[in-house]
């Protein structure tokens, strides 16, 4: 879910993950069995691991501990018999990216589903590795293992490995290194699918060439499926239509199939009935449960997170406890850093003395202030909230979310996995649009794309921190009081995404909802202190970079527009006053609209800009904290009512230049990007428009 | 005695067989993917607060499928309780 330089980045294209001197191995496994934790574990690296299904949906690379192996990382996959884009990508590198070794990562607690994909792995014919992980969690459980049995079944290497403990890290590095078998265990099909297969594969023997095992593209042409069977033609460079002994073999082999009975429906059944039949097979005996299979606490805390009464209840209090933490825990090292920019500006001040007032004023008044506000007021809340969130994350909650919230997705014709992209979106909007690749159907993904900048961001979290606490919350229980405006707001936030949605998808995006699975991973106790230090180190310093990148030229910019002058008025006064008839409509000034226009690149810089161009108006202003700026801005005329409306379009208004470009890259339509700029864009400002007049005609 | 019905009304804590998968293309694909095939053994450990969807445990896996998805399933359950 994490703002990084990686999800937010180009991401990893299959294309880019270049093959280095030594082998290339794949890591493949159903969604959810740890494979990027077994990642991180093998390569040191720090890709964002989260209990639920489909986190990973771009291919991550790096390079193993033996500093040769190039590992990739695949999304997570039932089969190879795709479905979504993730799913796709994932199975095209399996089959055409020509891994030396490809480590089929399997869930113990799960071990006959996870079978299935090996045995599809083996049959396109790969050097498979088998790793059966999270055995800590399958021992718990009373799940036990015979690994050996399990290799001598399949005829491949198989190795225990519980990858957040680093058990089995060596054995399965070694196993890698010694490159896998690609002699495994081959499933048998119903005769008349076999005798079908042989004969298509007779024909596609000396046109494959040995390039990919003749067999498997068989099987896959007898239900032809048109994605693989693009892969595979731009894999092997010739048109299987344009084949017509091919096209003729496969039309009599399909004839054959059906005399039998096997329509492409049977036919689909008929072979994975076959691969779960064996996989069954060679799981028989060697998986034993000491206990009644599936977890009772599990179960019990589903029946809390879940249940008809506790569910949305349970929602809210988890909601508003993360806020209340994070704008309790923001005041202390808020005020801490505020006093160390103080002292800092004061050295920079009598640093400059000699120096021109207009460098002075450029650096100390323009870029430093508006950078040491960025850091002090807004980086704090984002810094807490974001490793509490990652921990339900850990935990296995956001897809119980998804669960109760299906419902409601669904009558606005929407994915119920909407609600998991939504979650996303929280912590970073970008991170939530390139997440909608989970939603298998195109018209869904784009419903959620399109909506997703209407829950607030990180970002945008500070702002109305700060909205809240100097104008609306007062008094003794004032975080609580903070809290609860701010699950307000939130929940605000998640009722425009369903308008929006319900909008879309009754106009723009017309369908009906299709068809919805959704995987319920086991509670896990998340692990606090990797979280906490990872989203830290991580996190926090790339965020810190790239508001700091953003805030320094929009820091200077703002101070030449104030200090500018054009026919005896600033520059600045000039574009307020453009700006001025439109904000008043919607209860904010020029200024505040200004400065939303300016803080386009990151969002958390909208405020300290709005600062900036208030204090460069004349006004003596010290650094201070939120109580100093309450005073500067009711000096500016703010009210509760300016208040509001700051945070009604800081909720609503258009994605920052980063979910922007990457609407852009993921829808591939610059029309709809311009739609989902322009849809929070009208919500927010008819928001704000009808609060003033009602405030107006009520007050 | 057995009785035959739809997978999506099974009530939570019932147990049964699935005898046939009837679904488009796609739904298929996804539910043999899952494990979802004649034989297998389900049972229904949930209902998500609007009634719809509801969570079956298949195969270990604990899955969440939409009412209007599950029909297509028909599963045997033994009348009088759980499935032995």
């Amino acid at each position: 879910m994490g703002l990084t330089s990686s999800s937010t980045g180009a991401g990893a294209a299959l294309s880019s993950l270049a093959r280095g001197e030594g082998p290339l191995v794949a890591l493949a496994g159903n969604p959810n069995v740890g494979k990027s934790t077994l990642f991180n574990s093998l390569t040191g690296m720090r890709q964002h691991t989260g209990n639920w299904a489909g986190k990973t949906v771009v291919c991550a690379g790096g390079k193993c501990r033996d500093g040769l192996t190039a590992l990739v990382d695949l999304p997570g996959t039932y089969s190879l018999m795709a479905r979504s884009a993730e799913e796709e990508a994932a199975r095209d590198f399996i089959c055409f990216g020509e891994p030396d070794t490809v480590v089929v990562v399997c869930d113990a607690t799960c071990l006959e589903r996870g079978m299935n994909l090996v045995l599809q792995t083996v049959e396109t014919g790969a050097r498979v590795v088998v790793s059966v992980n999270l055995m800590d969690e399958a021992e718990r459980k009373g799940i036990s293992i015979d690994l050996p049995l399990l290799s001598e079944r399949l005829g491949l290497p198989v190795v225990g490995t519980a990858a957040n403990k680093k058990r089995g890290r060596a054995e399965l590095l070694e196993a890698i290194a010694a490159g896998g078998s690609s002699g495994g265990m081959r499933v048998r099909y119903p005769d008349a699918v076999e005798k079908a297969a042989a004969r298509v594969e007779a024909v596609l023997e000396k046109r494959v060439n040995g390039r990919m095992d003749a067999r498997w593209l068989a099987l896959r042409l007898l239900d032809p499926d048109p994605s693989l069977t693009a892969s595979a033609e731009r894999f092997l460079g010739f048109s299987f239509f344009a084949d017509e002994k091919l096209r003729t073999t496969l039309a009599e082999a399909r004839l054959g199939l059906l005399r039998e009975g096997l329509d492409p429906a049977r036919l689909r059944e008929a072979v994975v009935s076959a691969i779960l039949a064996a996989a069954d097979g060679v799981c028989a005996g060697a998986v034993s449960f000491k206990k009644e299979r599936g977890s009772a606490l599990d179960r019990r805390l589903d029946h809390l997170f879940t249940g008809k009464l506790t569910a949305y209840p349970l929602m809210l209090l988890l909601l508003a406890g993360i806020l209340w933490l994070t704008v309790t825990g923001a005041n202390y090292p808020s005020e801490l850093l505020v006093k160390g920019f103080e002292r800092l500006e004061r050295l920079l001040d009598s640093a400059l003395s000699g120096a021109p007032w207009w460098l002075r004023g450029a650096l100390v008044d323009g870029v430093f202030r508006v950078v040491a506000w960025v850091v002090s007021v807004m980086l704090p809340p984002m810094a807490i909230f974001f490793p509490l969130f990652t921990i339900l994350e850990d935990a296995g909650y956001l897809p119980r979310a998804a669960y109760v919230l299906d419902a409601p997705f669904r009558r606005c014709r929407a994915c119920g996995k909407q609600a998991l992209t939504m979650c996303m979106g929280f912590g970073c909007n970008a991170a939530g649009v390139v997440g909608c690749r989970i939603i298998d159907s195109p018209r869904e993904r784009l419903l959620a794309m399109l909506t997703n900048s209407f829950v607030p961001c990180n970002g945008r979290f500070p702002t109305l921190i700060a909205m809240i606490t100097m104008f609306c919350a007062a008094g003794r229980a004032a975080s609580a009081a903070s809290a609860l405006m701010l699950t307000g707001v939130m929940v605000l936030g998640v009722a425009a995404t369903f308008a929006a949605t319900k909008l879309l998808s009754a106009t723009v995006l017309r369908g009906t909802p299709s068809s919805f699975t959704l995987e319920l991973p086991p509670y896990r106790v998340p692990q606090f202190g990797r979280v906490i230090v990872r989203s830290v180190l991580d996190r926090t310093v790339f965020v810190l970079g790239r508001s700091v990148a953003a805030a320094a030229p929009a820091g200077l910019i703002i101070w030449l527009a104030a200090n500018v002058t054009l026919g005896g008025e600033t520059v600045l006064t000039h574009c307020a006053r453009f700006l001025d008839p439109a904000a008043r409509l919607m209860g904010l000034d020029g200024v505040i609209l200004l400065a939303f226009i300016l803080g386009l690149p990151a969002n958390e810089i909208v405020l300290p800009i709005a600062v900036m161009a208030y204090t460069s108006q004349g006004s003596l202003f010290g650094l201070g904290g939120l109580a100093e700026l309450r005073s500067l801005l009711a000096a500016q005329g703010w009210t509760w009512t300016t208040a509001v409306s700051v945070m009604l379009f800081s909720l609503m208004h258009w994605p920052c230049a980063t979910t922007l470009l990457t609407l852009r890259r993921e829808s591939g339509s610059p029309g709809m990007t311009a739609l989902a700029a322009a849809l929070p864009t009208v919500f927010g400002a008819a928001a704000c428009i009808l609060f003033n007049l009602a405030v107006r005609l009520l007050g | 005695m057995e009785r035959q019905i739809k997978m999506c009304s099974l009530r939570p804590g019932e147990r049964a067989e699935v005898v046939s998968v009837e679904a488009e293309a796609r739904m298929q694909r996804r539910f043999l993917d899952l494990g979802l095939a004649e034989g297998t053994e389900i049972e229904c450990v949930g209902r998500s607060p609007a009634g719809d969807p509801s969570a079956y445990l298949i195969r270990g896996a604990v899955i969440a499928i939409r009412a209007s998805d599950a029909a297509g399933v028909a599963v045997r359950v033994r009348e009088g309780g759980k499935w032995a």
